[in-house]
C-alpha cells in the first residue's frame, strides 16, 4: 500500500497562521505563488484545513456566497467551492479545484468571521502606512483605492489596494498587509501599524479633507464592510464593531485629483 | 380608537449617534436610520406602554399635531417598522424577556 504524503504550507494573513493541508504538489506550488510575503513557520496554526482538490468542473464562481452555522460547525458555499470549518476544534476543509481564487475567498470569509468575534474587520478599502501610521481609503468600486495606491509615493508601504485587515487592541485599531488585491494586483506588504484615520474617498476637482458627522461615518463604514455570515449574533457584533471604531478612530471624507499632490495631505 | 402595544425586536442591533438611530437587522444585515417619530416609537417600545399613551406624552408634547392624527401616524410607523421586523406590534401587552441589543453614544 502506497502511503499518500500530504503537503502542508503555513499561510499567515494578519497575524493569524492558517495551515492548508493537501496531497497535491502543484497546488501548493499555486499557493505559494499567490501568497508570497504571507507564508509563516508557525507550528501552532489557529485553523488547519484540509484541502480536497477536485479535478471536475465545480459550478460559477459568480454564484452568490453562502455562509451558515450549524451545532458550531460553519459551512461556506460558493460556486466553485464548499468548505466546512469548526472553530472549536481549529479543523476545516475545502473542496475546490485547483485554483488561487476559491481558497481566496475562503479565507477572506473565515477572517471575518474570526474578526467579528474580536471587534475587528476586513474593509473594501485601500490602505498604507506612512511615518509608522496607518491610513485607510475606503470607498466602493471606482471611488478611487487603486488610484491612490497607484499614486502613492515611495516612503509610503502599501497594504492593500482593495482589502484592508482591521484588528482590534485593548489601546486601538492596527491595520495589516493583505494579499487580498484589486486592479493593482500587487500584494500588500505583510507588515502592520496603528490606524490613524480612515478615509472616505471620493475623487473630485480639488483636493481636500473635511470633517464627518458621526452617524454618516458609521454608516460609510457599515457599508464598505466585508461581512458574509447569516448570524445574528456576529451581524450584532459586527454593527457594534463599526460603531466602536468610529468613536475611537478619526474619519475624514478626502476628495482628490488623480495625482500625486493627494499625498502632501497625509501623513 | 383602539391602541397597539410595541415591543423591540430582540433580533435586530440598534445604536445612537450624534442623535440618530440606526438599526441593523440581524437576519439579513439591512442597516435602518430611523427619523425622530420613529426613534420616539423605538426607545419607547417597552411591550407594555399603549401606544396611545406614548403618542399623548412624548410625540404630542414634542411636536405641534392633532393628537388623532399624530396617533393615526405613529400606528401607520410603528406598523411600518414591525414589517421590517425593528418592532413587534400586538393588540396586547408583550412580554420582553429581552429587548434589542442597543447602546447609545
Amino acid at each position: 500500500m502506497t502511503e499518500v504524503v500530504p503537503f502542508s504550507l503555513v499561510i499567515e494573513i494578519g497575524g493569524m497562521p492558517v495551515r492548508v493541508n493537501t496531497t497535491d504538489a502543484a497546488f501548493v506550488g499555486i499557493l505559494q505563488d499567490r501568497y508570497a510575503g504571507f507564508i509563516g513557520r508557525s507550528n501552532r496554526p489557529e485553523i488547519e484545513f484540509d484541502i480536497e482538490i477536485s479535478s471536475s468542473h465545480l459550478a460559477n464562481p459568480d454564484d452568490d456566497v453562502r455562509v451558515t452555522q450549524h451545532q458550531g460547525r460553519w459551512t461556506l458555499q460558493r460556486g466553485d467551492f464548499r468548505a466546512e470549518w469548526e472553530p472549536a476544534n481549529r479543523r476545516g476543509r475545502i473542496r475546490q479545484t485547483a485554483n488561487p481564487y476559491s481558497i481566496d475567498a475562503v479565507f477572506r470569509i473565515v477572517h471575518t468571521l474570526v474578526l467579528a468575534r474580536q471587534g475587528g474587520f476586513l474593509l473594501h478599502s485601500a490602505s498604507a502606512i506612512r511615518n509608522g501610521k496607518a491610513f485607510l481609503f475606503a470607498g466602493v468600486s471606482e471611488a478611487g483605492k487603486t488610484t491612490i495606491s497607484r499614486l502613492a509615493p515611495p516612503d509610503v508601504t502599501l497594504l492593500t489596494d482593495e482589502i484592508s485587515y482591521v484588528r482590534k487592541q485593548s489601546d486601538g485599531y492596527v491595520a495589516y498587509g493583505t494579499p487580498f488585491t484589486g486592479e493593482l494586483a500587487k500584494l500588500g506588504e505583510n507588515v502592520s501599524a496603528p490606524v490613524s484615520v480612515l478615509y472616505l474617498l471620493s475623487k473630485g476637482p480639488e483636493n481636500r479633507i473635511e470633517p464627518v458627522e458621526p452617524a454618516d461615518a458609521a454608516r460609510s463604514l457599515l457599508a464598505n464592510l466585508l461581512f458574509f455570515a447569516e448570524d445574528e449574533e456576529l451581524v450584532q457584533a459586527t454593527f457594534h464593531s463599526a460603531f466602536e471604531f468610529v468613536s475611537r478612530v478619526p474619519v475624514r471624507r478626502l476628495t482628490f485629483l488623480p495625482d500625486s499632490r493627494v499625498w502632501e495631505l497625509i501623513g | 380608537m383602539s391602541s397597539i402595544y410595541m415591543a423591540r425586536n430582540p433580533r435586530v442591533a440598534a445604536r445612537g449617534l450624534g442623535g440618530e438611530m440606526m438599526i441593523m437587522s440581524g437576519r439579513d444585515s439591512t442597516l435602518f436610520t430611523l427619523n425622530k417619530t420613529a426613534t420616539i416609537l423605538w426607545q419607547s417600545a417597552d411591550g407594555e406602554t399603549p401606544l396611545d399613551e406614548i403618542v399623548s406624552r412624548k410625540i404630542c408634547s414634542e411636536f405641534d399635531v392633532d393628537p388623532k392624527e399624530a396617533l393615526q401616524d405613529a400606528e401607520s410607523l410603528a406598523r411600518e417598522l414591525a414589517s421590517h421586523e425593528i418592532l413587534q406590534v400586538s393588540e396586547t401587552p408583550i412580554l420582553q424577556r429581552h429587548s434589542g441589543a442597543e447602546k447609545s453614544k
